[in-house]
């Protein structure tokens, strides 16, 4: 007990004299905040400004409110230095479940807009057709279910590594709320057509300005309780975490570099033109893929397979390694998602380079993750968590292979633009990151709601061969369709000539697009599953005993 | 192998983190060595292609390798195993081209390719046609079936703006221009009805036939069947490029149709598109 914190500190209730001043620095705040809202919607020149500059003011008119009430009553002020700060966490947990079901959702709808186009709708067209909702589902499962998902695990792993309470007080409500302000934001904006035609970025500027304030109080957040840390070391979780949220913050203000047209509307230009404006773009998507979808996810990895293995990591050396070798090489992979247009062939060349030689350090996570199973495999028959974690680690390596040799010039080739393209990524993010995410909800919400575990472990099997038979589906049905559209776009005859028009191509996918369809929608069951569980467990598990109840939440110090 | 082997053998970091602890286990050599594999494969491939930026353009690579030049090679290869036959299609007068079998094979499926290409978008892959795009393989022709008047629509297209020499017709409003009443406007869409099938309603039949006579007569003829002249279509032949039931052919006396093709002249080369007319030609209905 190095640094043993009385995690039994009894409140201590005094009436705090700043409380009154703080709430009048609040009140003029939000007050500006509303008026200046009002304005703009008064004066938007498009839908999506004026609905979410309406949204800004109810937001702020609320909060207004809510704080008016509060005045000049009495604040109890407790130490709260010996807890953990959880409550920030459970609302994370809820969101990410709440956003992973709506993202799948209008994926699963999406998926047969594409099998049957009489599901984009006249009466809404402008609204849910497929151009509209495909970056709502890509930015829903990405940002939504899979940064409230980081955002919460980094915030209990961080603690629970640091051995001490999150840096910055309500700063953390801060970062949650404004994260998930501004999902609502970009998602109004893109059904209602603000975008900036990004892919992954096409939150238009005043979006991505407030995203920027939300990540740099998440970084401090992060960082300041790193630095208190009463733990020697930073364990290997949150270099990963640390990596995950400098780099997104300098891809994200780099690729949105751009000059609004106006402060009242959504359209801006952006600072790079033609080719650079690309590669700008790549390096981002590219990197948004290796840092958030990447080097985060690892960063749960490494905390919750050994927390609910019970076992050691298997290599430090490994971890050590392949850290700094994934977030070096990483950066430098984005050309290949232009393979064969007007950029460079060197930079070309560069990009596939670093990708295949990208192929080992991403698997040493995968090492580290299975091998920190030895002498605990038998839990894969008993445990469904540990076994959707190890299934997210397959899925990991797998896509972590057929990356690279998707980046290989002369299988891009045929590879890009096709149907190919979308299975990788959805065996990586439904296999991947969707599965750990459930693996890490399922051992998070027992703990958070102080419950002796979860309500069904039934419905965890139950979920876990739903989503495992969804992704096969799915992955196994993009396969067919991209390999065979890429090989039926260059299918020449004997004098040279193209056989199949493209509509040939799309008439051919329709069985495979049913078949995507129904994989989507057997993974939203899944996930439907999950959340009836995870309330159960939260409402209706056995809660764990009054003796033990104030500990369960109280701080771990280092052995 | 259990946990505790591998504890045994190479131990801790002696430190845990809320319980977690780390092994000592050393790198694994096949993870090792192939990422050595990878790394030297990688300069390998970094000096035989182009690679590294410099102050004026890049390495070029041994191989002299590029994407473009990959793309050119592949190009030149099909003009020049094509050159000759490409020189006798624009040489040979185009009703030939049909009698010639060498010619003709290598036509129609050059042509299938450009049709595939720029044509399929509105008349369909298969060239079945759409509502407002005739349908190519029956034998019904607005403005001619010979090769002659296919290659011309293919070259200058049909009332667009871009060619002065494209196809012009323009079939008045009757209705919204008040040049009929809505009385003779239903009578006239029910004799034109009755030409090819059943009226909506009989009793207007002779009313619509003398509506007909003293409007429709110039452009549709004394029989109505059509002036391929003025791309103005057969009535009697049970063919509609809007739809032939009552509402349709209404919308079309009422507010008149202007479809529309693009000229292709500028676009594709004299050859190509004396391929594509060949393969219009033999889908079924070529005169």
């Amino acid at each position: 007990m190095r640094d043993g914190t009385d995690p039994g500190a009894g409140p201590t209730a005094r009436t705090d004299r700043g409380t009154n001043m703080t709430n009048a620095v609040k009140l003029i705040v939000l007050a500006i905040v509303t008026l200046m809202a009002a304005i703009a919607a008064n004066y938007a020149r498009d839908l999506a400004y004026m609905v979410n500059a309406l949204v800004v003011m109810a937001v702020s008119a609320g909060m207004f409110i809510v704080v008016l009430r509060h005045t000049d009553e009495e604040v109890v002020v407790r130490d709260l230095s010996g807890e953990y700060m959880d409550d920030v966490i459970r609302f994370g947990v809820v969101a990410t479940a709440f956003w992973g079901v709506v993202g799948f959702l209008v994926g699963v709808f999406i998926a047969f807009q594409l099998a049957f186009p009489a599901l984009n709708f006249g009466w809404a067209d402008g609204y849910l057709n497929f151009g509209r909702l495909r970056p709502l589902h890509t930015s829903a499962v990405i940002f939504a279910f899979g940064g409230n998902a980081l955002i919460c695990t980094s915030f209990y792993v961080v603690q629970r590594t640091s051995a001490v309470r999150l840096w910055g007080g309500n700063l953390a409500w801060f970062v949650f709320w404004g994260y998930n302000l501004f999902i609502v934001m970009a998602a109004l904006s893109y059904v209602l057509g603000g975008s900036q035609s990004k892919e992954y970025a096409e939150p238009e500027w005043y979006i991505d300005l407030w995203l920027t304030v939300v990540w740099v109080a998440y970084l401090a957040v992060f960082l300041g309780t790193v630095i208190k840390r009463k733990e020697p070391h930073i364990y290997v979780a949150n270099w990963f975490y640390l990596a995950f949220i400098v780099t997104v913050a300098m891809l994200h203000v780099v690729n949105n570099l751009a000059v609004p047209v106006s402060i009242w509307g959504g359209k801006s230009v952006q600072l790079f033109s033609g080719v650079q404006d690309a590669m700008t773009q790549w390096w981002y998507g590219h990197n948004a893929v290796g840092f958030f979808l990447t080097a985060g996810f690892l960063g749960m990895m490494y905390y919750f397979v050994p927390k609910q293995a019970e076992r050691p990591v298997y290599s430090y050396k490994l971890s050590i390694i392949h850290f700094w070798a994934l977030i070096f090489l990483y950066i430098w992979a984005g050309p290949h998602h232009l393979h064969y247009t007007a950029l460079p062939d060197w930079a070309s060349t560069l990009g596939m380079v670093f990708s295949i030689i990208l192929w080992m350090p991403s698997w040493g996570g995968m090492i580290n993750g299975l091998m920190t199973l030895s002498g605990a495999w038998d839990k894969l028959r008993t445990d469904p968590v540990i076994r959707m974690m190890v299934l997210a680690i397959g899925f990991y390596g797998m896509s972590t292979f057929e990356g690279p040799v998707m980046s290989i010039r002369a299988v891009n080739s045929l590879s890009h633009y096709t149907d190919w393209t979308i299975g990788h990524v959805h065996s990586g993010a439904l296999g991947w990151n969707g599965m750990i995410t459930f693996g890490c909800l399922y051992f998070l919400v027992p703990r958070l709601w102080n419950r002796v575990g979860l309500y069904s472990l039934s419905m965890v099997s139950w979920h876990f061969w739903l989503a495992t038979i969804g992704i096969v589906l799915y992955a196994a049905s993009m396969w067919v369709t991209g390999i065979m559209e890429g090989l039926m776009w260059r299918e020449v005859d004997a004098n040279g000539f193209l056989v199949n028009s493209f509509a040939d191509t799309v008439a051919a996918k329709f069985p495979m697009y049913v078949v995507r369809g129904l994989g989507g929608v057997m993974y939203l069951s899944g996930a439907i599953i999950m959340c009836v569980n995870l309330w159960l467990t939260a409402t209706r598990a056995p809660q764990i005993g009054e003796a033990s109840g104030p500990r369960a939440n109280g701080l771990v110090p280092a052995e | 192998m259990s946990d505790n082997d591998l504890k045994d053998k190479h131990g801790t970091t002696g430190h845990s983190w809320d319980g977690i602890e780390e092994l000592n286990t050393p790198l694994p050599r096949w993870w090792l060595y192939t990422f050595y594999a990878c790394i030297v494969w990688g300069i390998g491939y970094a000096v035989l292609f182009p690679s590294i930026p410099l102050l004026r353009g890049a390495t070029p690579g041994m191989l002299g390798f590029s994407t473009r030049g990959q793309l050119e090679e592949k190009l030149t290869a099909v003009e020049t195993a094509n050159a000759g036959i490409n020189q006798q299609l624009v040489s040979v007068p185009l009703e030939e081209i049909a009698g010639d079998g060498a010619l003709n094979q290598y036509a129609t499926s050059a042509g299938g390719a450009v049709f595939k290409t720029w044509c399929a978008q509105c008349h369909g892959s298969g060239a079945a046609g759409a509502k407002g795009y005739p349908n190519l393989l029956d034998d019904d022709w607005l403005w001619g079936g010979s090769i002659d008047a296919i290659h011309t629509t293919i070259t200058h297209g049909i009332r667009n703006e871009t060619d002065p020499d494209a196809r012009y017709s323009q079939m008045p409003a009757f209705g919204a221009d008040d040049i009929l009443e809505n009385d003779d406007i239903d009578a006239v869409v029910n004799f034109v009805m009755s030409l090819s099938g059943t009226p909506q309603d009989a009793g207007v039949v002779p009313r619509g036939a003398e509506v007909f006579a003293e409007n429709c007569v110039s452009c549709h003829g004394e029989a109505a069947t059509g002036d391929r002249d003025q791309g103005a279509p057969n009535l009697r032949d049970a063919i509609w490029l809007y739809g032939g039931d009552y509402a349709s052919i209404h919308e079309t006396v009422q507010n008149a149709r202007f479809g529309v093709m693009p000229s292709w002249g500028d676009r594709l080369s004299e050859a190509q598109i004396r391929a594509v007319a060949s393969y219009v030609h033999q889908l079924g209905g070529g005169e």
